[in-house]
């Protein structure tokens, strides 16, 4: 299976006129021919999926996927029903929407997939999937676009959906269902008198296109609040689509982009934009903000807080990765130390390990990944203190792993190890999987152990060993 | 013809929880029940006008969303199912409901006299806004009275909340001279929470009560803040601190339903019945009835 990857992205406007009135208004009618174009060149690439990303389907809990495989209904668009009903029968990829979701999940995201019957799917993916797909000869996903999403958790749903694409080898098209200035009439008008709502609205709107037509968008991306509140209706809390598909794209600026089509549709800004991924020679990112590889949880809202975290907030530390964890500091440099780039950062003033005459003493290790600071089978709660599901398995791998790399550094092996004291802040949930992996590794070797329960660790973590090793003269 | 009246205004939320933890026949999903006192609110309220005649509900609901003007339900007759976008697993509903289209036309036309942008609802595929199916199946489970809905115009989003309130004042000044004209008795509905944080988060058991609660202080202060003007007769006082209310509650109250609702009931300075307060996923949602029929003078 070849690796999988997005073959081409797509901006497209969310309206019904596109399909039920193209030949109402010449712009209309621009906008169809793009959307044809469109269609044409996701064949012709031999895609074998498309992900939309629609603004019109809003979520509260979470990130929902459609996973019904073949839902069918009629849509007729609240403001625009006098201008037809759209029949559609969509040919969904339920198994690629559970993957997502279960992947969303392992990133840290609230996410669920919906198969009911009779679902009404919203109109910009209506829109989108009745014309970038005519015959349903490809499959397609939809995903919802949360009310309460900002930029990380907006940015994780894309990597996510990424993991989902390279392990199924998957040549995948992303489409996000969207206006650029999304001001509409606040009155009737005849289709010829359509035109964009304000002339501010028209030149944010070139500008945005300017940047698309550069393959700039990981720019636009950036520009995301700006435009936001500049030329968008405050209907949620973000403008999110051009992060989405930045991230989908790998957070380039070198893309090959071309503006299919822009026109007015009742005032608010429709465009098809195609961004090939093939890499035009423009330049590279100038600023770049944090590139988020898990959700820890932003959005502020008061989620429900488990009673027994409640006395601790203070003392449990965020998670570690980006900045919002406590501080990370170069290792400790003293007689004896024995420090290492293959080992995470230690979170205070100490050496990953010091050697006093033939003894070593490591200082207490836990799971975090050297570099990037993930916690393998995930932190255990979130910004907030809301408990996570977590593997304690993979983090005792993990620990086990920065050990050796550390004993390794010291010019020791595993099997000098002759005493561990393990701590554990859930002895009931996890002492199991810890003993499993235990068995596995350090119990082959044969130091002797302690094992304690603790009420928390600085990082967002479930295990830790403090380790002795007694290295040869 | 006798002149027409409103019997009684109300406040009457949406959440499909409600629809859901009762179990109705029309209803897929199957809940052990939950957000009971709400529900007994329902309860309280309709036994509180069982005994009031009228001949339709007229109501407003911000789920049916309209950027462009505002909009009736122009049919008779509407059925289908009704899946909500955001819970589906709670709300999938077989829908079968009457319009009062004769006063649907009147309200229009009147908003259009007074130069509001109005537009009649005349597709049979359309598929009714789930607030309106959830309210109206809450408020009146028989379906047995026709309807006139009304679309939730956006202007709070488009402008503020200030000219949403413009608009729906003048939505409510024509909404009470056609029924009045109509010679009907009309009950009016405001379909919407107060304040309205949601949580993200559903617990395993959507109907698990020990999960539920507001989502901060400062919204039940709020929320009590406004229960309290309506309980004393206060309702300019609720209308003049819309634009705070909905702000810092973040409350479904953008919508202009209750704004619109409070000037249909011409602002009323007689108490109001609270019959019930709950929080679902966080939102602080309230029952409340105006009871015109006991205040307002008959000229029959
Ligand atoms: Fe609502």
């Amino acid at each position: 299976m070849s690796d999988g990857e997005v073959v081409a992205s797509f901006v497209v406007p969310v309206h019904p006129h596109t399909v039920l009135a193209p030949d109402q208004n010449p712009g209309w009618r621009r906008l169809r021919d793009a959307f044809d174009g469109a269609a044409q060149t996701i064949r012709d690439l031999e895609a074998d999926l498309i992900i939309v990303y629609s603004t019109t389907w809003p979520s509260i809990i979470g990130h929902q996927i459609q996973s019904d495989p073949n839902p069918e209904w009629v849509m007729v668009d609240h403001d625009f029903h006098d201008l037809g009903s759209i029949h559609y029968s969509f040919n969904i990829d339920a198994e690629f929407a559970h993957a997502w979701d279960d992947a969303n999940r392992n990133r840290g995201l609230q996410s669920r997939c919906v198969n009911y019957k009779g679902f009404p799917i919203d109109v910009g993916s209506v829109v989108a999937l009745t014309l970038l797909n005519p015959d349903n000869a490809i499959p397609a996903v939809i995903v919802s676009s949360n009310m309460y999403a900002n930029r990380s958790e907006t940015t994780v749903l894309a990597k996510s959906c990424l993991d989902v694409i390279k392990a199924q080898g998957r040549r995948a098209v992303a489409v996000t269902a969207m206006s650029l200035s999304n001001r509409m009439f606040t009155d009737f008008i005849e289709p010829n008198d359509d035109k964009i709502h304000s002339l501010k609205d028209d030149e944010w709107n070139r500008k945005i296109l300017e940047f698309l037509e550069q393959g700039r968008l990981e720019d636009v991306g950036q520009l995301s609040r700006t435009i936001h509140q500049q030329i968008r209706v405050q209907k949620v809390v973000a403008f999110k689509p051009m992060w989405w598909l930045s991230a989908m794209n790998g957070n380039r600026n070198d893309l090959t982009g071309r503006v299919l089509a822009y026109e007015a549709i009742h005032g608010a800004g429709g465009a098809v934009v195609h961004l090939d991924p093939a890499a035009s020679g423009a330049g590279d990112k100038e600023y770049d903000e944090d590139d988020v590889e898990y959700f820890h949880g932003e959005r502020g809202v008061l989620d429900t807080v488990d009673e027994s975290d409640e006395g601790q907030q203070h003392e449990v530390e965020p998670p570690v990765e980006h900045g919002s964890g406590p501080e990370l500091w170069e290792p400790t440099d003293a007689e004896g130390s024995v420090n290492t780039n293959a080992a995470p950062k230690p979170v205070g003033a100490y050496p990953h390990a010091r050697r006093v005459g033939n003894m070593l003493f490591l200082s207490g290790v836990g799971p975090r990944q050297p570099g990037t600071n993930a916690i393998p089978g995930g932190p255990i709660h979130d910004e907030e203190g809301n408990p996570l599901a977590y593997d304690i398995k993979a983090q005792t791998h993990a620990v086990v792993d920065n050990v050796k790399r550390i004993v390794e550094e010291a010019g020791a092996t595993m099997d000098q190890i002759v005493d561990v004291t393990t701590f554990l802040v859930d002895m009931k949930r996890d002492f199991q999987g810890y003993n499993e992996v235990w068995a596995e590794t350090l119990g082959k070797v044969g130091p002797t152990r302690t094992t304690l329960a603790i009420d928390a660790l600085p990082t967002p973590i479930a295990v830790e060993m403090k380790v002795i090793v007694h290295m040869p003269e | 013809m006798a002149k027409g009246k409103i019997v009684a205004g109300c406040i009457a939320p949406h959440p499909p929880h409600l629809v859901y933890a009762e179990n109705p026949p029309q209803n897929e999903p199957v809940a052990e029940g939950g957000w009971e006192q709400l529900r007994w609110g329902y309860e309280r309220l309709r036994a509180s006008l069982a005994d009031v005649e009228y001949d339709a509900i007229v109501l407003l609901s911000p789920h049916w969303q309209t950027y462009v003007g505002t909009h009736f339900l122009g049919l008779d007759h509407f059925e289908g199912l009704s899946v909500d976008p955001i819970f589906p697993n709670l709300f999938r509903y077989h829908y079968n409901m009457n319009v009062d289209v004769e006063l649907a036309k009147a309200i229009h036309d009147e908003a259009a006299a007074a130069g509001l942008p109005v537009k009649m609802m005349e597709n049979p595929d359309f598929r009714v806004d789930y607030g309106t199916i959830t309210t109206g199946h809450l408020f009146n489970p028989d379906w047995d009275k026709p309807l006139v809905v009304i679309s939730s115009n956006r202007s709070t989003a488009y402008y503020s909340v200030e000219v949403m309130q413009e608009i729906m004042i003048e939505l409510g000044r024509v909404t009470r001279k056609a029924i009045e004209s109509s010679g009907k008795k009309v009950v009016v509905l405001a379909s919407n929470s107060l304040s309205h944080r949601h949580f993200t988060t559903e617990s395993e058991v959507p109907e698990d009560m020990s999960k539920e609660h507001i989502t901060s202080h400062a919204m039940h202060l709020w929320d009590m803040r406004i229960i309290d003007y309506m309980r004393t007769g206060q309702a300019q006082r609720i209308l003049d601190e819309m634009p705070e209310f909905t702000e810092q509650a973040i409350a479904e109250s953008d919508g202009g339903g209750l704004s619109w609702l409070l000037s249909t009931l011409d602002v009323p300075n007689y108490p109001a019945i609270l019959h019930g307060y709950g929080t679902i996923i966080g939102t602080g949602n309230a029952v409340v009835e105006w009871p015109c029929h006991a205040h307002e003078v008959s000229e029959a």
